[in-house]
């Protein structure tokens, strides 16, 4: 239960509204550190809402997105930078940051979140190669310094760029791809498309990894592989990963945390196995009638 | 190959559709005469002749072209093709080329003949390669589609002008004070068209150029309206001039007087900028930077989920395009010595985009043979005598240039709907050469 006892991101009371329609109505609830969290529920539910909030490309209507990049933060601390209008605490330990004030820019950069999408968003004419080292962008341009040390050659800049490679080199040997570095990224078949959105999105050293439905359009035999290839990006960089998925196979198999929703709103939070017995759930997936799952004791109010 | 029917079905078709086309506008041509009246010239052969050259030009294109739609093929062929051993050598050949110009302009057709050749053509040419490169930034790199790239041209020479002679400040240190008060006017039409791009940002910008040209035009005590700028001063290199007077460098250097040493001056120093903005773009689109720009134009979104700034991307984008063009500017205004508006129409900013996609997007060497094309080939046009020949003893082909520009252009694209040069270099490679064929890591 860490993401009880140690949560990384806590989202509180989150509601998305477009004019009249409600996208997520008053959501809460967190992602544990070094856990797997999945985020399910049927089609137009608000889980990619969900995603765009916490990865600022949607500013929601209201509601607190607090990340911390450490344990032992002290109680209140949250409270504390949410009373203040600061987006994030400088120099903490740990670093706090208040997602729904940032930037989708900032997000990334500083909060070091990372996304993928739901329909691929490579950099299709540009190389595999070049798709990694774009996303290390922000390192790389402090060391280029405003491009002046990266126009002139300096050394600085050249040993800068060649850690960036060595990162890329390392993300394309543990995705598969080292082969295909230097074709154009949009000639790739699509389960390596999709291999490469998450080493992409790793190569910016995130401390969550948000993926949007990376089953998609696989296979069986791909998904079991994506199921690996996640595991041991989790194993080797402790990063935490949350992740919207259709394919309940793959949600089963490795959510640490299960988290349902419906219509904008939360119905389960547990783990995989307390979430697949809960009768809301099974009601929302399979369609049951409201007077069954009150009969089950779902307590539809 | 088609039928010989179908082709022959199908250049009739043209031809009668040329000469319905050209019997109200060419074979009837109203002129004024001496007492204001209207008259009627009547030109059949001219319409006839026309109409014969589609006949042919379509029979010949049905019977030498295959039946199936070919232009389904250039879009798989993205990458599979390597690049033609030719296009790797272009670069320096062209460079060779160019530095031995003059000198082949002279031996070629005398001191004389030369003239036209080195300033109309060289120089007239780097000076659009200068601005398609600059261009190339903002719309090949970048894909922020900028339809008033001719303002900061504009910008630049009339910067330049203004502070030579004003200030009375050498040409060296106007030619990069243009350059950074382009850059500026780049940033500042930068800010409120953030938020778009494609069509909207192409208008945007339009609109941008437009009022700096209705400026320069109304805002006579500066820049003079319509009247222009005149009397700009020609560069100086170490206080000798090359224009007619006692400080000539000729005359100081004991050379019998020329002014070919004038356009040899130029022409150096515009392939001197040439270069510098090649260098200066090279470098960059393997710099974060430009590699950020590459990826903006491939997909805005997926630059703002890696934590790349959008906004700050797009401003030096549009900077570093401004800053060529204003460079451009200032060389232009110190070679003419004069300017007016009428230089800086939104013709101007179409030819530059024309010679950007022609070129292909993002293609240093295609933009470079894009301008060669466009600009020497209208230039060019003037000189063809011969069609005189064909089209009879008052056709003047210079009147015809736009008509065949534009359906150069509609032909180019047909036939290479990505530009001259559509292969992608890249700017970063794991292996030096790719094996081709290497199994997939699957």
């Amino acid at each position: 239960m860490r993401w009880i006892s140690d949560p990384l991101l806590t989202v509180d009371h989150l509601s998305m509204r477009f004019g009249g329609l409600v996208a997520i109505n008053d959501l809460s609830f967190s992602v544990g550190r070094g856990d797997i969290t999945a985020l399910i529920g049927p089609n137009g539910a608000g889980k990619t809402t969900v995603f765009n909030c916490i990865t600022g490309f949607y500013k929601p209507t209201s509601g607190r997105l607090a990340l911390t990049h450490g344990t032992g933060a002290p109680a209140g601390a949250i409270d504390a930078l949410t009373r203040s209008d600061l987006r994030r605490t400088r120099g903490a330990n740990p670093e706090l940051f208040l997602l729904e004030r940032m930037p989708d820019h900032e997000i990334s950069a500083q909060a070091r979140v990372a996304r993928t999408f739901q329909n691929i968003r490579l950099f299709p004419g540009m190389t595999v190669l070049e798709n990694l080292i774009v996303a290390q962008h922000k390192t790389l341009m402090r060391a280029s310094g405003l491009s002046l040390a990266g126009l002139f050659g300096l050394a600085s800049y050249r040993a800068a760029e060649r850690k960036a490679f060595e990162l890329a080199r390392a993300w394309l040997n543990v995705v598969g791809l080292a082969d295909r570095a230097d074709d154009p990224a949009g000639d790739l078949p699509y389960g390596a498309q999709r291999r490469l959105e998450i080493a992409r999105a790793m190569c910016t050293n995130p401390v969550l990894l948000c993926l949007d439905e990376p089953a998609a359009g696989l296979n069986n035999r791909e998904s079991a592989e994506l199921t690996r290839l996640l595991r041991g990006i989790r194993s080797q960089t402790g990063v935490s990963i949350l992740l919207i998925e259709h394919d309940m196979s793959v949600v089963m198999d490795i959510s640490d945390h299960v988290v349902v929703i419906e219509y904008g709103v939360k119905i389960a939070d547990g783990t995989a196995n307390d979430v697949k017995n809960d009768p809301k759930v099974i009601a929302a997936y399979l369609g049951v009638d409201d007077e069954e799952v009150a009969a089950a004791g779902g307590g539809v109010p | 190959m088609q039928n010989p029917g179908d082709a022959l079905k199908k250049a009739l078709l043209a031809a009668l559709i040329t000469f319905g086309l050209s019997f109200p506008i060419v074979a009837l041509r109203t002129d004024t005469n001496l007492s204001n009246q209207l008259v009627l010239t009547e030109r059949w052969s001219l319409a006839f002749t026309l109409s014969g050259i589609a006949f042919v030009a379509f029979l010949l294109l049905g019977l030498v072209r295959p039946a199936g739609d070919e232009r389904a093929t250039p879009k798989t062929a993205r990458s599979a093709a390597p690049p033609h051993p030719f296009t790797r050598y272009l670069p320096r050949i062209g460079l060779a080329f160019l530095i031995a110009y003059p000198f082949l302009a002279v031996a070629i057709s005398g001191s004389a003949g030369a003239v036209k050749w080195i300033d109309n053509f060289g120089i007239q040419i780097l000076i659009y390669i200068l601005l398609g490169w600059g261009l190339n930034i903002v719309v090949g790199l970048a894909g922020l589609l900028d339809l008033g790239y001719v303002a900061f041209y504009a910008v630049g020479a009339y910067s330049s002008a203004l502070l030579a002679k004003n200030f009375d400040l050498s040409f060296w240190l106007t030619l990069p004070l243009a350059g950074i008060l382009a850059a500026f006017w780049g940033l500042l039409v930068g800010l409120p068209v953030l938020r778009l791009r494609g069509d909207y940002l192409a208008i945007v910008t339009l609109a941008f150029a437009e009022i700096v040209r209705l400026v320069l035009i109304n805002w006579v005590p500066v820049t003079g309206g319509y009247a222009g700028i005149s009397g700009i001063p020609r560069p100086t290199i170490f206080g000798y001039s090359f224009m007619p007077g006692p400080d000539n460098i000729a005359t100081a250097l004991g050379l019998p007087a020329s002014p070919l040493y004038r356009l040899f001056f130029l022409f150096y120093l515009a392939l001197v900028l040439a270069l510098a903005a090649y260098w200066v773009t090279t470098r960059l689109r393997t710099l974060p930077i430009g590699r950020a720009w590459e990826a903006l134009r491939e997909d805005e979104i997926a630059c703002r989920s890696l934590g790349i700034n959008t906004v700050t991307t797009k401003l030096s984008a549009l900077a570093a395009g401004a800053f060529f063009g204003g460079i451009a500017g200032a060389f232009f205004s110190t070679r003419q010595g004069f300017i007016s508006p009428e230089s800086f129409t939104f013709m101007e900013s179409a030819v530059i985009v024309a010679i950007v996609v022609l070129g292909g997007l993002g293609s240093m060497v295609g933009v470079a043979i894009a301008a060669i094309v466009m600009i020497g080939g209208t230039e060019l046009l003037r000189e063809l005598d011969v069609l005189k020949a064909v089209f009879g003893g008052e056709f003047d082909p210079a009147q015809y240039r736009m008509l065949l520009f534009g359906l150069a252009m509609v032909v180019l694209m047909v036939l290479r709907p990505k530009g001259l040069v559509a292969t992608r270099e890249p700017t970063v490679r794991l292996k030096p050469k790719v094996a081709r064929g290497a199994p997939a890591a699957e």
